[in-house]
């Protein structure tokens, strides 16, 4: 039996949940129960913070297909969101940006956790196909889909 | 109320056109349309490009029906609100989207109870119909699936033996 762990502030696992913003953050609030027992923060691309007020929210900028200057502008702003929140954990359900704070906070010994989406049902999505060779865990929410590839199949959000 | 999404980047006017048709014939409904990108004009719909999301919400649950692109942002809402909507897949050999992901989401969610799914625009009238005549869905608040269960707990237990 898992022996019951005396929840202090200072050694809970700090988790950063991150999700690009629309289906991808609908996605991350069906996985919030999942954060009880730790020291969660978010972030997403839309004013969303409300959505899991009071546990820390922080913005970026949604850059998905947009411009070279706005990759990198929400690129810097994830790596100092990585930077501020130092976090043990990264969970994401996606996408790109999900990638780029594994990526970050892998130089500080982050554990990761990419999810993709439960909108790839056929085959893995381009980010997670980058996050592959980075992620502690690469997981899909189709059997199928982790029948043909590498990553693992734990139910879903659905 | 209908409440019609197709997201908030790529156009999507097929469906838009589709349910533009179906007002025409069906006059004195509101329709609420979410367009995104698009240059779609009807004096038939209220069309906005972006919704806040906690209005995006507020309008899912006024809806009697939902109609949407494959998208699982609006799924998983209409699955949380116990919602019937109807689902066109975009198509990427029409431009609708870069690949056909939302084929595959159709295919695989086509089975849950509040989803119907349309794989052509010119179904979605009986498909209307059919929602708003209400063959009552067995709708409950929406319970904890094994699924998700089992999901959670692969997190939980990734988070507290991360050393």
């Amino acid at each position: 039996m898992r022996k019951a762990i005396a929840i202090r502030p200072a050694g809970r696992r700090r988790v950063l949940a991150v999700a690009s913003g629309g289906g991808h953050w609908v996605q991350m609030l069906r996985l919030v129960p999942a954060f009880q027992e730790a020291e969660v923060h978010y972030a997403s691309t839309e004013d969303v913070g409300h959505d899991v007020a009071p546990a820390p929210y922080h913005q970026f900028l949604d850059a998905n297909r947009d411009t070279k200057l706005k990759l990198l502008v929400s690129a810097v702003q994830i790596a100092w969101i990585v930077l501020k929140v130092r976090p043990h954990v990264v969970v994401t359900t996606g996408a790109a940006p999900g990638y780029l704070a594994i990526r970050f906070a892998s130089l500080f010994g982050a554990r990761s956790m990419f999810i993709d989406s439960v909108a790839n049902g056929n085959e893995l999505s381009l980010s997670a196909h980058l996050a592959r060779r980075h992620a502690d865990r690469l997981v899909t929410q189709w059997p199928e889909v982790a029948a043909k590839t590498d990553a693992t199949y734990h139910g879903s959000v659905l | 109320m209908i409440f019609v999404t197709v997201g908030t980047q790529l156009p999507f006017d097929r469906l838009l056109g589709a349910v533009d048709v179906w007002a025409e014939v069906h006059p004195g409904r509101r329709i609420v349309a979410q367009s995104g990108e698009s240059g779609f004009v009807s004096d038939r719909l209220d069309i906005v490009a972006r919704l806040e999301r906690k209005d995006f919400r507020q309008l899912a649950q006024e809806a009697a029906v939902i109609v949407s692109h494959a998208g699982m942002g609006t799924i998983l809402t209409a699955l949380e609100l116990c919602k019937p909507v109807i689902i066109l897949p975009r198509r990427a050999d029409l431009g609708e989207h870069r690949n056909d992901h939302q084929h595959a989401t159709a295919e695989r969610l086509g089975g849950l109870a509040n989803v119907r799914v349309i794989w052509d625009e010119s179904d979605l009238g009986p498909a209307m119909d059919a929602a708003l005549q209400g063959h009552a869905l067995p709708l409950d608040q929406e319970s904890m699936s094994p699924n998700r269960m089992q999901l959670l707990q692969e997190v939980r237990s990734f988070i507290s033996d991360a050393a």
